[in-house]
């Protein structure tokens, strides 16, 4: 038995109209969306960390130039996703805290090291290039406000890609030494980035449901696919080795082939074994925690202020 | 331009573009350290700002030097005897309340010194003032904002705000020193004459701090040497951080 509300959900669903906050919707729908734009937002704060490894080392003033306004960006992004999430009744100290204490995630992919100067460009590339594919697709998301974050952020996530994939080029075109750096990086962060699409469609714990209330509009294997295709030509422009030997064309299908991935690992670091999973998470509590008599200081400025203004009026 | 206006030029050039670089790195330092994620914005954007301003300084400085070297050359390839920022730029960050507090005055310094400058008769000086005119304003809104919250905030920000103007004042003296090279250069309408600006600097904190409920230090301590290359003992590693990559590979392009 379905109640009006919930026939009147599935048919604005069905009809691609847009969820927004104000309307009625499942418990089951909020849920699942809170879980997945605030570890997509968690993913663009903790991401601050593995870039800004590198902001003091950048190699040029171009570079750092850059990278701090790349970073500064996805802090931005953070700050959308949050407040995009707060519409559906969550405030941003609530999944600051699940954060923290683990209840809620963020992309594996920064529970990678970032090693080399090349990493940022690996970074760049890789992993925006692959976190593009995945918000392309959710600039259709069935709720509102997400999919607007979506079309504002895609704008600068392309800029970020392309600029990842130039500081590549120009590391590959370069000397022994920087070829050497580019290709480590992309044999490390190669399939840590097919991995970002998550699980296998039939492992997918989230996947069926979230389809079907299309906030999710297209599988994990899809995407990734897509991604596969995509990074093949730009590996053979980089003049660097492709880290699948078994990547091939398949005439039938219209699409790469390539080799299976190594899901023991991706299970293994998302549960806690990656080079930088606690450091990552320590490292934001240790900031929110010295920044504490900051944020104080404030709520108590403000007060003196109210207070001197109420006694003005008076 | 005669010769040793050139040369002169070069180097003061060299000593804005010196102070930008090492500021815009110790503000960098802060992303992702911030006490929240606006703040964490806040610092990339300023530290953004200054290095846009060592970019342009060091671009001419290697078009005035004419011997082949770029921005990259002036900011990676020397030494920090080399250097010639003020010492207050090279201090570590410290605590939010120190960041802030040193931001107040380089932005009050900024806020006197950049209005000179595009009063340069060299169009270059002048052009890159009129740029970082319009980022200082915001600079020192910010900054200026913090102070007054830290000292009017709780008495733990009250003593942290109080300990960084302590601990910072001594470094403020020689933001208004003058050398013979920069002697040369306001004489000839070039460079500004900082000393000069020393009484306003002195009048515009001392109204903040006030209204900050922080006191101004009595005390005439007096650090001393950025100018002619006699720094802390922080730039050398700050230094050999910011080069390292650039140096491990000689002569790369990036």
């Amino acid at each position: 038995m379905t109640t009006p509300q919930e026939q009147n959900f599935m048919r604005k669903i069905s009809a691609e109209e847009k969820i927004e906050p104000k309307d009625w919707m499942p418990d089951a729908y909020r849920k699942n969306l809170i879980r997945q734009i605030s570890q997509h937002a968690h993913s663009e704060v903790i991401g601050m960390q593995p870039e800004g490894n590198w902001l003091t080392r950048a190699p040029s003033l171009r570079r750092k130039a850059i990278l701090l306004s790349k970073i500064q960006d996805e802090a931005g992004h953070g700050l959308y996703l949050y407040s995009a999430c707060e519409t559906l009744g969550i405030s941003r100290s609530e999944m600051i805290e699940q954060l923290q204490s683990g209840a809620a995630k963020y992309s594996s992919i920064f529970n990678y090291p970032t090693l080399t100067w090349a990493d940022v460009g690996a970074i760049g590339w890789l992993v925006d290039g692959a976190a593009i594919v995945n918000q392309v697709s959710l600039q259709r998301t069935s709720y509102g406000p997400y999919s607007r974050g979506m079309i504002r952020i895609c704008k600068e996530e392309s800029f970020h890609q392309r600029q990842g994939y130039e500081a590549m080029l120009a590391l590959a075109k370069g000397s022994e030494g920087q070829k050497a750096m580019a290709q480590d990086a992309l044999d490390r962060f190669y399939w840590p980035a097919l991995m970002m699409f998550g699980p296998h469609d039939s492992e997918s714990a989230h996947s069926q449901k979230s389809m079907e209330w299309k906030i999710k509009r297209e599988t994990n294997d899809d995407l990734r696919q897509k991604f596969v295709d995509q990074t093949v030509q730009q590996i053979e422009v980089l003049g660097l080795e492709h880290p699948d030997k078994n990547i091939k064309w398949n005439e039938e299908r219209g699409h790469y082939d390539s080799s299976d991935l190594n899901w023991d690992e991706f299970w293994s670091v998302i549960n806690g074994n990656g080079h930088c999973n606690r450091q990552r998470v320590e490292h934001h509590i240790a900031a929110h925690d010295e920044g504490e008599w900051v944020r104080d200081a404030i709520t108590a400025y403000n007060e003196k202020k109210r207070a001197k203004k109420a006694q003005h009026a008076a | 331009m005669s010769d040793q206006i050139k040369q002169a030029t070069l180097e003061y050039t060299t000593r804005l573009g010196d102070d930008s670089v090492v500021l815009g790195h110790r503000i960098s330092e802060w992303v992702s350290y911030g006490p929240f994620l606006e703040e964490d914005i806040a610092y990339g954007n300023v530290s953004l700002d200054y290095i846009g301003r060592a970019r342009m300084f060091y671009t001419y400085a290697a078009e005035l030097a004419d011997d082949g070297r770029d921005e990259d050359d002036f900011a990676y390839m020397r030494n920090d005897r080399e250097y010639r920022n003020l010492l207050l730029m090279e201090l570590p960050k410290g605590d939010f309340a120190y960041s802030q507090v040193r931001q107040l005055f380089a932005d009050v310094y900024y806020t006197l010194m950049l209005p000179e400058l595009l009063q340069s008769k060299d169009e270059t000086l002048s052009a890159i003032a009129a740029k970082a005119i319009k980022e200082t304003k915001y600079h020192l809104r910010r900054s200026r904002d913090w102070v007054l919250r830290l000292g009017d905030g709780t008495e733990e920000s009250h003593q942290r705000a109080q300990k960084a103007v302590d601990q910072l004042w001594g470094y403020t003296h020689e933001m208004f020193d003058m050398d013979e090279t920069e002697q040369l250069l306001a004489d000839a309408g070039i460079g500004v004459d900082v000393a000069g600006l020393r009484d306003r600097w002195l009048q515009m904190v001392t109204d903040i701090l006030m209204q900050a409920t922080l006191e101004v230090p009595e005390e005439s301590w007096a650090v001393r040497g950025g100018r002619t290359g006699y720094h802390t003992e922080n730039l050398g590693h700050m230094l050999t951080e910011m080069q390292i990559v650039h140096r491990s590979h000689p002569g790369c392009k990036w």
